[in-house]
């Protein structure tokens, strides 16, 4: 058990920096997801934790200790690969017990703590096969064994269930998280899932081309986005953006989509007010334009005309894609709505939750 | 059924033309095989297929001359002996050069592999000069060392060329996890890379063990006619010359020094077309 501390990392490759100024504490017993598209720097970021690449600059701590300089096996740490690497001319049981034999682990222990490992993932059945005798999910399984029995400081893992079907994966999410709850070890995880994330971290970062853009608990990340980037990766669909500007109009304060106009709810006036006759980016989650008709309690809803482009039945919710005038956007609808495809309507966005964002620095207004 | 039979008769040109290809290519081997078990003056005066009227004619008299032939005995074990090392020695450099090239990173690495693969193209008979003048020096001419070392020289780099590209397509994750495991280059070496290269291992050792076996040219330059140290095939090519015109006991000879690399070939050769295929092609 450990905390884990970036200071000041980069890392280059040649021309390309792929991670570049990276900060981060990461607690004791944190559950830490890194996320972000591919190529993000995240992979490259627990890499050098590893100690599988070289740090160009900065420091990583591992508890107090500097580990810049200290060879991967003597990190104290565990890691599970997304291919899972298994060895594959070797059993189940030698798999995971490879590495404590290399450290001279006693028989017994070794014996005892590949078992006990089993018995957590479920899979002491499995113990004499082949790794190619088994399915991708008890790979899976066998591969966070192969960690579980080195006892480390730290968890990593790089995009664990990027292999797995998608049943699977909803499955082997579950099973992760009580894995942490259980063994109350720092986890270090890699994805560029957001869903992923959002349902396992404790906290999630967020990078985009070598930084960090946000680190925060996965509800903040959502309700308070830094940055237009965060606010565009996080959620499912993806928050809606137009290009606007704020109005004042006595004494109100508007944001001015040119085809709409809508009024900023009374308690953000002088968060905004600063920004009036600007042009700013306006943010609104799919989730929170509604069908007047099924609109919850409690929002401040404003009027909006649109037109239906299209509806996408999802049993639970209807997605329907909108437009009005030239902008695009997509929402969420109850599924009771009677709004069809062609369907000139109105439509309501609850302002109590809008996001404003400043178009020159893309840094979210607050 | 109707479907399954067109099938068939779609397939038979293609059979013909491969079971005729086949044909030709085994019928010399055939005749000489045949000839082996005939009478040497037949040899000389008629055809292999006439056994096919006169089978009676069938006879072990060549394979008696050719086995009661000065030193046959001595000379196998001499073969056995310059074989066995001269293909363990160069595949287990090899092995380690391979490894070192293909997951190593130090200085020079490329232009290094580079100089090897170039090697492939230098004919051995340009070498053969220089190095015998060195061996008289050293006096390694006519020893054993002296052609286990020339073999070796002459196997390395196919052999590094081959192993480094199967080593080279494992995959970098197991490497990885190795690392983090504890493992240090040798433990990685031996408890991950060889287990995982048998294929590649076996069919190199085919391919090496083939050419040492058969080699008549660098076994006659380095090693001479001395008989303590000839192999095979150097006695076998004596055979002709001590006994004047009587080359029809080659043919019985030849499939003397054939059956230990068929041996060798039939045990691995379950390896050996699955190790072609390993080093150029993934999975």
């Amino acid at each position: 058990m450990a905390s884990v501390t970036y200071e000041h990392v980069y890392k280059r490759f040649g021309e390309v920096t792929a991670v570049n100024d990276l900060s981060i504490k990461v607690e004791d017993r944190e559950f830490l997801v890194l996320v972000g598209p591919s190529g993000c720097g995240k992979s490259t970021a627990l890499r050098l934790l590893a100690g599988l690449e070289e740090i160009t600059d900065g420091t990583i701590y591992i508890g107090d200790r500097v580990v810049n300089d200290v060879a991967p096996k003597d990190r104290d740490i565990a890691m599970v690969f997304q291919s899972y690497a298994l060895y594959p001319h070797m059993s189940v049981y030698d798999n995971m017990a490879f590495g404590l034999k290399l450290r001279k682990t006693p028989k017994d222990e070794i014996k005892r703590r590949v078992e006990e490992a089993a018995e957590i993932l479920g899979i002491p059945h499995l113990l004499d096969r082949k790794p190619r005798q088994l399915s991708g999910g008890q790979r899976q399984r066998v591969a966070v064994g192969r960690a579980i029995v080195r006892e480390p400081k730290v968890f990593l893992f790089d995009e664990p269930l990027s292999n797995l079907d998608a049943k699977l994966r909803v499955e082997t999410r579950a099973n992760i998280s009580r894995l942490h709850q259980r063994l109350q070890t720092t986890f270090i995880y890699v994805t560029h899932d957001q869903v992923e994330a959002m349902t396992m971290a404790s906290r999630i970062a967020v990078m985009n081309q070598g930084i960090l853009q946000q680190i925060d608990t996965p509800q903040n990340l959502y309700d308070l986005p830094d940055n237009i980037f965060v606010a565009g990766f996080i959620g499912s669909p993806a928050m809606n953006f137009f290009n606007a500007s704020i109005r004042k109009d006595d004494g109100k304060l508007y944001v001015d989509g040119g085809a709409f106009s809508v009024k900023v709810p009374e308690e953000r006036i002088p968060t905004y007010e600063a920004y009036v006759g600007k042009p700013v980016v306006f943010g609104i989650r799919p989730e929170d334009i509604h069908d007047p008709n099924f609109a919850p309690p409690g929002i401040d809803p404003q009027p909006v005309e649109a037109n239906v482009d299209v509806t996408e039945l999802m049993g639970n919710e209807i997605f329907v894609y909108l437009n009005s005038g030239d902008h695009n956007y997509v929402a969420r609808f109850d599924p009771r709505t009677s709004i069809r495809m062609g369907n000139n309507v109105q439509v309501a966005f609850n302002m109590a939750n809008m996001h404003i964002f400043d178009r020159d620095t893309e840094r979210a207004v607050r | 059924m109707s479907n399954g039979l067109s099938r068939l008769f779609k397939k038979i040109p293609l059979h013909a033309i491969v079971i005729a290809i086949v044909l030709v290519w085994i019928t010399p081997s055939l005749g000489l095989f045949v000839s082996s078990f005939r009478p040497a003056d037949r040899i000389a005066s008629t055809g292999w297929w006439t056994v096919i009227t006169s089978p009676s004619e069938l006879t072990l008299d060549l394979y008696r001359q050719a086995l009661a032939g000065e030193g046959m005995a001595q000379s196998f074990m001499n073969s056995l002996f310059i074989s066995i090392p001269a293909t363990v020695i160069p595949i287990m450099i090899a092995a380690f050069a391979a490894y070192a090239f293909a997951w190593m990173s130090f200085p020079g690495r490329n232009i290094l592999f580079t100089i090897i693969v170039g090697l492939l193209v230098v004919p051995l008979q340009m070498t053969f000069i220089p190095i015998l003048r060195i061996y008289n020096q050293t006096g390694l001419t006519g020893s054993f060392l002296g052609i286990w070392l020339a073999h070796a020289a002459y196997g390395l780099p196919f052999s590094i060329y081959l192993l480094r590209n199967f080593f080279g397509s494992l995959p970098r994750d197991l490497f990885e996890s190795a690392f983090l495991d504890g493992a240090s280059s040798f433990d990685i070496f031996f408890r991950l890379v060889m287990p995982l290269s048998v294929p590649s291992l076996a069919s190199l050792v085919i391919f090496q063990f083939m050419w040492v076996w058969n080699d008549l040219l660098v076994a006659l330059i380095y090693l001479g006619g001395t008989p303590s140290v000839a192999p095979m095939t150097v006695t076998i090519s004596n055979l002709v010359n001590s006994l004047g015109g009587n080359w029809q006991v080659l043919t019985a000879a030849a499939f003397i020094s054939m059956i230990l690399p068929l041996l060798v070939f039939f045990t691995l050769q379950r390896y050996f077309v699955k190790g072609i295929l390993a080093g150029s092609v993934k999975g």
